[in-house]
C-alpha cells in the first residue's frame, strides 16, 4: 500500500493501517502531533478506529519554533 | 510592577485569561531551544507563539522538540499562521493547531499578502477571522495600524487586536503611533503591538502610547545577547505601563518651565 505522507510516498504492508499503527511504525509514539487524512483531522481519540488505505493523503503536523 | 504601587490588578487580561506579563515573545530564529527557553525566562514572558509545521519524520525519536524546553502546561501556547496566504489555508492550520494542543483556542491569526513585505491581507484575514470565532476559536488577529479595519475585526468578534508596528522581522520600531492611538483609542479589547520591535525603546513607546501588550520575537533572537535582551524587553514594557498608568506630564512646545524656584535667587 503506497500513502502519501507530508508530500512524500512512503509504501507499508498490507491494505489498511489504523491511524496508531502508522505512527507507531513511524517513530512518532510519544511525541506531540496531529495527523489529517485527505483534508480532515483525525482526532486523537479516533487513532484506532480509522482505517489509513491505499492512495490516502497524509499530513502529519507538529508546533515547531515561529513568531 | 504597576499592581504594587496601585495596589491593583494590572493583569493582562486576554479572552478571559489572566496573565501576570504583558510581554509576549515569539519561539522561532533563536540557535538553540536550551537558548529559546533561556531567554523567554529572563523575559518572565507568559505566552509564546508557535508554528504549525509539517514533522521531520527522518529524525530519531529520542531528538527533542520545543515542547520539551517549553511544556505546555507550563506557558500559554499561542499557535500561528505564518505562512498562510489565505483564509483557507489558515483555518486549516489553526483547526491542526487545535488537535495538536488537545483543544486549546486561543490563537494568533495572520494572514499574510506579499511574501517580501509579509504585510497582512486583511480582508483574507477577515474571511478567516468570520469563521475561527464560529468554530469557537479565541482569535488574537495579526493586523495592519487601520483603525477601520482593526474595529471591524473586534466587532467581528476577535478577542486581542494585534496592530504591527514596522514589518516583521525589520527592526524599524514603532513607525505609525498616530494610528496606534487611534486604534488604542476605540479599542475594547486588548492592542498588542505585533511586528517590528527591535529594541528596548520601542516597547516602552508602544506602551508608553496605551498598547496592552507587545509581542516580539526577532528583536530578542538576533540580538547580539538574546538573554540580556530578553531581561531589558521585560524590563522596557514594565516601565512604559508604568509610565502610562503613572499619566505623563504635559509637553510644553518650545516654552520651558524651570525645575527650581525662582523666589530667593542670590542677588
Amino acid at each position: 500500500m503506497k500513502i502519501h505522507i507530508n508530500g512524500n510516498i512512503k509504501e507499508f504492508e498490507g491494505r489498511k493501517i489504523t491511524a496508531q499503527e502508522l505512527a507507531i511504525q513511524l517513530n512518532l509514539n510519544g511525541k506531540r502531533f496531529a495527523i489529517e487524512r485527505n483534508g480532515e483531522i483525525i482526532p486523537k481519540t479516533n487513532f484506532d478506529g480509522i482505517y489509513i488505505n491505499d492512495g490516502d493523503k497524509i499530513e502529519i503536523i507538529g508546533a515547531v519554533g515561529g513568531g | 510592577m504597576a499592581d504594587k504601587i496601585l495596589d491593583t490588578n494590572d493583569d493582562l487580561i486576554i479572552a478571559g485569561r489572566s496573565f501576570t506579563s504583558r510581554l509576549l515573545i515569539g519561539t522561532g530564529k533563536y540557535n538553540s531551544f536550551k537558548e529559546t527557553r533561556s531567554a523567554i525566562d529572563a523575559s518572565h514572558s507568559k505566552i509564546v507563539t508557535v508554528a504549525i509545521r509539517r514533522v521531520n519524520l527522518g529524525q530519531s525519536p529520542d531528538e527533542p522538540s520545543l515542547l520539551d524546553f517549553l511544556p505546555p502546561d507550563e506557558f500559554t501556547y499561542l499557535p500561528n499562521t505564518a505562512g498562510c496566504y489565505s483564509s483557507d489555508e489558515a483555518i486549516r492550520t489553526l483547526r491542526l493547531a487545535r488537535e495538536l494542543l488537545d483543544g486549546h483556542s486561543l490563537v494568533k491569526l495572520e494572514v499574510l499578502g506579499d511574501s517580501e513585505t509579509l504585510y497582512p491581507n486583511v480582508i483574507e484575514t477577515i474571511n478567516a477571522a468570520k469563521i475561527l470565532i464560529k468554530d469557537g476559536f479565541d482569535v488574537m488577529v495579526y493586523t495592519s495600524d487601520d483603525p477601520i479595519i482593526a474595529k471591524q475585526l473586534e466587532d467581528i468578534g476577535c478577542c486581542a487586536i494585534m496592530p504591527l508596528a514596522s514589518l516583521i522581522g525589520s527592526g524599524m520600531g514603532i513607525l505609525n503611533p498616530w494610528n496606534l492611538e487611534i486604534i488604542i483609542d476605540k479599542s475594547n479589547v486588548p492592542v498588542i503591538v505585533d511586528a517590528g520591535v527591535g529594541t528596548a525603546s520601542d516597547a516602552t513607546i508602544a506602551m508608553e502610547l496605551g498598547c496592552d501588550g507587545v509581542l516580539m520575537n526577532t528583536a530578542i533572537a538576533l540580538a547580539d545577547n538574546p538573554i540580556l535582551m530578553a531581561s531589558a524587553m521585560k524590563k522596557a514594557v514594565e516601565s512604559g505601563r508604568e509610565a502610562f498608568i503613572a499619566g505623563r506630564m504635559d509637553k510644553k512646545l518650545y516654552r520651558a518651565s524651570p525645575s527650581s524656584p525662582i523666589k530667593g535667587l542670590i542677588k
